[in-house]
């Protein structure tokens, strides 16, 4: 164990400007990786504030009773989809009317008669809120007796839909993209490594060592590079974080980070990253001579 | 010891590079291979330690069927051999006493007994007092001495030189041949490639001779036929 750290590390020693290279190859395409996990994390985190908002309006027929509405709501409130509902009087719509719509106050307060209609507000559950299960619960809506129509935005909803699918996709293809060409060089460099070490390896297996025997070293470097790039590109991604953040005249600034899970996630990925490239390397040296 | 039965080895353009071949090398011998270069001294050597398998007929070495190894078979036999190369092939950033524990390390020996047993083989080849050079700060003679040191370090049954002398010098080929000479006497096998003919001469070793890869004389045979005549 102690000659397998001290072979690993003796490589960076030998040969630093090519460990360098190593090491800030898998930091960048990590960089890439984690800044594209940034905006797709920060996406979602918006998307989540708007889905929020996704509600059903049910206008209520004018001299429903009381009691058939609170029935009603309180059945509405335990459909597994339905996060609450609130019930809004006539007179909470025509006060709402007044105060947001500012133009029209002055004819609203000239009524004789309160032309809103009750209305009882769905809001949907987390995971509920595509449009087909919108569709669904305005459906079921409709066939209580005493609603008069559904309002629930039916576009805006299907648009939402198609941003969150679009932003998952991209995500997941240049995310893997960016991976691919990570591994590819990775590989590369080691293999550089390995070739610049291959009068080592031919004397190890000239005096018989076993090929783990010669993996170990190769294996050890490639986890540790992968380790560093991984932190470096953790420190690249804070820094592109905090650039974006600080220099956005507030726009962004509830932008967030990493969760501590998503740093480790990334870290691990550039150990297997490093650990990959040079178990191929390794392994194709090995076969060949 | 060593046991080449109708061996056969074809290049991959068909070519060949061995064509049957056969001897045998007993406990204790010392066998000079000599031919001109191509004539398949070296492919005899690669054979014997299992840098390349037979095309066909069968490479028995130590006890181990070189024409059936198993991959992980390869370094168990490599550590009963010692082999040594006209080019040294030591490692420019190690000192000699690191050349030769490299050997050690790495096929696993423990490390109390490293230094010790670095010291007695470097003794051996009369570079003790030159542990801490650099390959680059040794003549070609003494590196050759280390390279030497680095085979014998595993106290090999079979020594392999491929062509040891090829670099040197006649007073450092000398010392080297000597050397070889003492391990011989210690009753390790010594097989040596070699187109130096004068060497060839100086000594009553076995010797065999190869032409386009065939076997054309082999002193323990033709002379024991000389003998029955």
């Amino acid at each position: 164990m102690k000659l397998l750290t001290r072979e690993a590390l003796l490589s960076f020693r030998r040969a630093p400007l090519l460990s360098v290279l190593s090491v800030t190859t898998i930091a960048f395409s990590l960089f890439t990786v984690g800044l594209f996990g940034l905006v797709a994390i920060n996406l979602r985190e918006a998307l989540r504030g708007l889905e929020e908002r996704v509600e059903i309006v049910a206008y209520i027929f004018r001299g429903t009773a009381s009691e058939t509405i609170a029935m009603a709501t309180q059945d509405i409130a335990a459909f597994p989809e339905v996060r609450d509902v609130s019930y809004i009087s006539e007179e909470e719509a025509l006060r709402r009317a007044r105060a947001e719509l500012v133009e029209f106050r002055d004819a609203y307060r000239d009524l004789q008669v309160n032309p809103l209609p009750a209305s009882i507000e769905v809001r949907m559950n987390d995971g509920y809120r595509d449009a087909g299960t919108v569709g669904r619960v305005a459906e079921r809506l409709r066939g209580f007796g005493f609603i008069d129509d559904v309002r629930f935005g039916r576009e805006w909803v299907q648009k939402l839909d198609h941003l969150r699918n679009l932003t998952g996709l991209v995500g997941i293809v240049i995310g893997l993209a960016f991976a691919a060409v990570a591994v590819v060089i990775i590989g590369v460099t080691i293999r550089l490594t390995i070739l610049q070490r291959a009068r080592e390896i031919s004397i190890m297996r000239l005096v018989g060592a076993t090929n783990w025997f010669i993996r170990g070293p190769f294996l050890l470097e490639g986890a540790l590079k992968g380790l560093l790039g991984g932190l470096l590109s953790l420190v690249l991604c804070y820094a592109g974080y905090l650039l974006f953040r600080d220099n956005s005249g507030g726009t962004l600034s509830g932008l967030i980070f990493f969760a501590p899970e998503h740093m480790i996630l990334i870290i691990v990925f550039g150990v297997l990253l490093g650990l990959g490239g040079s178990m191929v390397s390794v392994g194709r040296h090995l076969q060949h001579v | 010891m060593i046991r080449f039965t109708n061996v056969y080895k074809a290049y991959p353009n068909g070519a060949l590079a061995l064509k049957d071949v056969t001897f045998h090398v007993a406990k204790g011998e010392f066998v000079f291979l000599t031919g001109h270069s191509g004539a398949g001294k070296s492919t005899i050597m690669k054979l014997l330690f299992a840098e390349q398998s037979p095309s066909g007929g069968e490479v028995r070495v130590s006890g181990y069927n070189v024409s059936a190894l198993k991959r992980d078979e390869v370094p168990r036999l490599r550590r009963r051999l010692g082999v040594v190369f006209q080019d040294f092939r030591l490692l420019e950033d190690r000192t000699a006493e690191e050349n030769v524990a490299f050997a050690l390390e790495v096929t696993g020996a423990r490390s109390d007994t490293i230094a010790a047993r670095v010291m007695r083989v470097l003794t051996q080849v009369g570079l003790s007092a030159r542990s801490r050079a650099y390959p680059r700060e040794l003549s070609g003679g003494e590196q050759q001495r280390v390279a030497i040191a680095r085979a014998l370090v595993n106290d090999p049954a079979i020594l392999l030189a491929d062509e040891p002398t090829g670099n040197l010098d006649e007073r450092a080929t000398r010392g080297v041949f000597q050397l070889l000479r003492d391990i011989n006497n210690g009753g390790t096998v010594v097989v040596m490639a070699t187109h130096d003919l004068d060497l060839v001469r100086q000594t009553v070793y076995r010797t065999i001779e190869l032409r386009d890869g065939t076997v054309v004389y082999d002193s323990d045979v033709d002379e024991a036929a000389a003998g029955a005549r």
